[in-house]
């Protein structure tokens, strides 16, 4: 039970019940879907940019605890960053949750995203919290398709 | 027991080795070496049968012995081995003939699965009979194995998929299907038990429905021969599938029943060796049925190793299997029932061994996640059946399903792990 509560932390579980910036976007930039054809997790993702920056992240869909918190965790997190900076963040996060990083020695850069930590000791979960986040790298570099975890 | 789902056919009698009255699943699986693992740590509690069943020692047995000691190719050597391997081979296509009880042994054709059974009947059956405008009916309950590979060809040929609607139990609309049939239809493809849902369809009825306007009719026997008394000439289908794997037998194993007048009309599937009478640069003519459709060295273990686990269900008495999993689904239904936040997917009258729910807002993948901790294989997802899923609304559902070897035991660990996932998320 210990790594269940390890992989639901509070935080996670939190962002799950009620998402943050869980809504479509009238004026986005750029739009996004994202799909895992194996569990039929599917969100669509809104971006919008100011000058070079992140302005506004914000999503809609259904999926499960881990993809839906990754989803809403990361659309606060990437509020006001830089593309450079959601690419830094966007490996790290992905370093983290396939056990090739350790959160520990990232803790600061992580902020929020550390909970994502436990998801690393659950193989078959790893593309549930890396669904946003892949699709969203594939908004910032200028895929127009779909991101699907296969 | 008197079961009232068995309209569709009576096993065939034959000495029960294990007929004593009382069917014993705690000594049924000693049977199966996996069984007694721990997963986290707990006891395996395996609730995935419908993707796939566990093996009996009599499989394990039966195959390492002929790699061991009998094993060659069939059909080609005038070597001994060859032909201990070849009578095998051809012993086993019998007992799958005794099974569900065809006429000849040459309507039993080897494939992988239920999967390429079903894609050798539309790729040659229907690539010859289905014109523009023809129309193939299949139902709302199908597993993708019954929709894609006729949308394949109905594309190919110009021809059109029609769909029985079914009702919000999970129960086809006989009617409805009735109105579906028209002088375009040239073949009906039907689950005899969906995997999504458990539903017991009314096939024999369906059967003939369809062969009062001489429409053949294809049964997917995925999940229902190990359930279920199969007997093709009593149903009267033109075509049944089987998966091995599913029945207790290894993996890579399938067989097509085919009614011995359609199979010869067909043209062959796969070209190759062992498929052939004689090939020259320019002609080739073609074996008879089955072996025109067996192209290519087939998995001969696997064959054996299927009919071992046709004979091991067969020493059961297979009225004594339905009923003890009646009584397991009716028990997880009814304590399931008792979880107020879980809803069944799938209420069919007449149901087996499949158990869809859904838990409040919970993923069907956290849940699997968390039962997982605990040593309970449940499958979470679509099921192969995304249409079923769009039927009822929902993305995915959490599925239980059982088998011989379940208990009501097995039940009541997964009702504990369905409270611990309530208590992770409430
Ligand atoms: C109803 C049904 N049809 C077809 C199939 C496909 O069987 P296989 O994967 O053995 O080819 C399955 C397997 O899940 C099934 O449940």
């Amino acid at each position: 039970m210990d790594e269940i509560r390890e992989l639901y932390q509070e935080v996670i579980l939190d962002h799950n019940k009620h998402p943050h910036n869980f809504r479509s976007m009238e004026n986005a930039d750029a739009v996004l879907e994202g799909f895992n054809p194996l569990c039929g997790d599917h969100y669509t993702f809104y971006l919008r940019f100011e000058d070079d920056a992140i302005a506004e992240v914000s999503f809609e869909g259904s999926g499960c605890a881990i993809s839906k918190a990754s989803a809403s965790i990361m659309s606060a997190v990437l509020q006001g960053k830089s593309r450079e900076e959601a690419d830094v963040l966007f490996e790290l996060f992905t370093g983290i949750v396939t056990g090739k990083l350790d959160p520990v020695e990232h803790l600061e850069k992580l902020g929020k995203l550390a909970a994502f930590a436990g998801v690393a000791e659950f193989p078959v979960r790893v593309k549930c919290a890396t669904l946003p986040w892949h699709t969203m790298h594939g908004a910032l570099h200028g895929s127009d398709s779909q991101i699907s975890t296969e | 027991m008197t079961p009232t789902i068995l309209n569709d056919a009576t096993a065939p009698a034959v000495q029960k080795e294990h007929a004593s009255g009382s069917f014993d699943a705690v000594k049924v699986r000693e049977d199966f070496p996996i069984l007694t693992q721990r997963v986290h740590g707990k006891p395996l509690v395996y609730l995935d049968s419908a993707a796939s069943t566990q093996k009996p020692r009599a499989v394990l047995d039966t195959m390492q012995r002929f790699y061991a000691e009998q094993y060659s190719n069939v059909h080609r050597g005038v070597h001994q081995l060859s032909q201990v391997a070849t009578d095998l081979y051809e012993d086993a296509r019998r007992t799958v003939q005794r099974f569900i009880n065809a006429e000849r042994e040459e309507e039993i054709i080897f494939v992988r699965g239920t999967t390429e059974a079903i894609n050798l009947v539309a790729q040659t059956f229907g690539r010859r009979e289905l014109g523009t405008g023809d129309e193939v009916v299949v139902s709302a309950m199908e597993h993708h194995a019954n929709i894609v590979p006729w949308q394949m060809i109905c594309q190919e040929r110009g021809a059109v998929l029609r769909v029985i609607p079914m009702n919000d139990h999970g129960e086809l609309d006989l009617d409805a299907y009735a109105d579906l049939l028209g002088p375009r239809t040239k073949i009906v493809a039907v689950t005899h038990v969906s995997n999504a849902l458990g539903s017991i369809n009314p096939v024999r009825e369906m059967i003939r429905i369809a062969h009062e306007r001489d429409i053949p009719v294809l049964v997917d026997g995925a999940q229902s021969a190990q359930h279920l008394p199969i007997d093709v000439r009593q149903l009267d289908c033109d075509f049944f599938t089987l998966s091995g794997h599913k029945m207790y037998g290894p993996t890579g194993i399938g067989v097509l029943y085919g009614k011995k007048a359609l199979l010869d009309r067909m043209p062959p599937y796969q070209g190759g060796g062992d498929m052939i009478l004689s090939v020259t640069f320019e002609k080739t003519t073609y074996n008879e049925v089955p072996f025109k459709f067996e192209a290519g060295t087939p998995d001969i273990a696997g064959a054996i190793g299927f009919a071992a686990a046709l004979t091991y269900l067969r020493s059961f008495d297979i009225h004594e299997i339905l009923a003890h999993e009646k009584d397991v689904l009716q028990y997880a239904t009814e304590t399931l029932s008792g979880i107020d936040a879980l809803r069944i997917v799938g209420t069919a009258e007449e149901k087996a061994s499949v158990l869809s729910f859904t838990l409040c807002a919970i993923h069907p993948h956290d849940i699997g996640t968390i039962l997982d901790q605990h040593g309970i294989a449940i499958r979470a997802g679509h099921h192969c059946a995304q249409p079923v899923m769009q039927r009822f609304g929902i993305p995915a559902t959490a599925r239980a399903s059982f088998a011989m070897y379940n208990t009501r035991e097995d039940v009541d660990r997964l009702a504990e792990g369905i409270e611990q996932v309530l208590e992770v998320f409430t």
